[in-house]
């Protein structure tokens, strides 16, 4: 157990550790069933969430569904993406509920964090630059350089994502005794 | 009936299979490979069962979509296929004593063949001539079978 310095306010880890004895926290991370269906659906949800938002971006990059206009492609499967991201969240809030301390210190939750932050920079720089003049693009097989470049690193970003989320189960670089 | 245990056993003692067991990081890798096609295989099957439900792009013909979204599922079904033959060489005895690894084999075949015969009919046919209901009902079988196989896929991992 690491004790922090007393500072103001509290730590992010004083955060987890205080998380982490909450009994709610205690409940999930002991239940038999409960945990590794939180999992399952969040591993699930991949093919809804990352699933429709591969179709837009491999749509943006001009390899599919090149007579769909861009504009309706977006308005009809970011929905759905935005409901897969939705389940993402809850989902993955609750695994991170049920193992607060061990998953802050992970390194690749920190790389997924770290992925994700820039993910979400990338749909803003997307969505306030090269989209914002879709009219003059929208039945363009293939979209300009911007929107490309912008999907490829969406593509990209996610699968290192998807590969992070899946090393947080190891604790090759683990701190020692901490949890 | 012969136990099909050997069979399992020999698979798990082919070089792949130990190459896969002793090392520290090449399952987890392999197995990122799985879950990318999972994602892959998710959007390329949705945005066809979503329109022939009457949702998603409602607005673009269904065999067109459907034609669109072929390659890409194609090749995430190719790549599901190797990565899930190299994570079950590493792990083929637990396998044989996994329900879940069952349960996922016994409907693994029949979604690809519904995938590959009814709903690629269904999907292709002129929309004048397949009754939505029909259409609907193929979609939620398509989604139901997938689904069924990627639940019991993930719950491999938790038994034994």
């Amino acid at each position: 157990m690491i004790l922090e310095r007393s500072g103001p306010g509290m730590s992010l880890l004083g955060f987890c550790q205080w998380l982490e004895k909450t009994p709610w926290s205690i409940a999930l991370h002991e239940s038999l069933w409960v945990y590794p269906i939180v999992e399952s659906l969040h591993v699930l949800t991949l093919s809804l969430f990352l699933g429709t938002a591969v179709m837009l971006d491999l749509r943006l990059l001009g390899v599919t569904m090149r007579g769909v206009p861009v504009s309706e492609a977006a308005r009809r499967l970011l929905p759905w993406t935005a409901a897969g991201f939705a389940l993402m969240v809850i989902s993955g809030a609750l695994l991170f509920y049920a193992i607060p301390v061990r998953t802050y210190l992970n390194i690749f939750f920190r790389i997924k964090v770290v992925m994700l932050i820039l993910s979400g920079l990338n749909v803003w720089c997307f969505h306030s630059t090269v989209y914002r003049r879709v009219a003059e693009w929208d039945l363009d097989p293939v979209p300009p350089r911007g929107a490309r470049v912008a999907a490829a690193l969406s593509l990209l970003l996610w699968a290192g994502i998807v590969v992070a989320g899946r090393m947080i189960a190891y604790n090759w670089f683990d701190t020692p005794g901490v949890h | 009936m012969a136990s099909l245990l050997p069979v399992f056993e020999w698979c798990e003692n082919t070089a792949v299979g130990n190459a896969i067991r002793g090392s520290l990081w090449l399952f987890p890798v392999v197995e990122s490979f799985h879950l990318l096609a999972l994602a892959l295989i998710g959007g390329a099957v949705l945005v066809v069962d979503l329109r022939l439900l009457g949702l998603g792009l409602r607005r673009q013909p269904v065999a067109q979509l459907a034609r669109d979204a072929q390659p890409w599922l194609a090749g995430g079904l190719v790549v599901m296929v190797v990565s899930g033959i190299l994570l079950f060489l590493s792990e083929a005895v637990k396998c044989y004593y996994s329900a879940a690894f069952l349960t996922k084999m016994t409907v693994l075949f029949p979604a690809i063949v519904f995938t590959f015969t009814v709903r690629r009919r269904v999907a292709a046919d002129d929309e004048t001539r397949v009754r939505p209901l029909w259409r609907k009902l193929v979609a939620l079988v398509s989604v139901t079978l997938w689904t069924v196989v990627a639940a019991s896929g993930r719950w491999i991992g938790f038994s034994g």
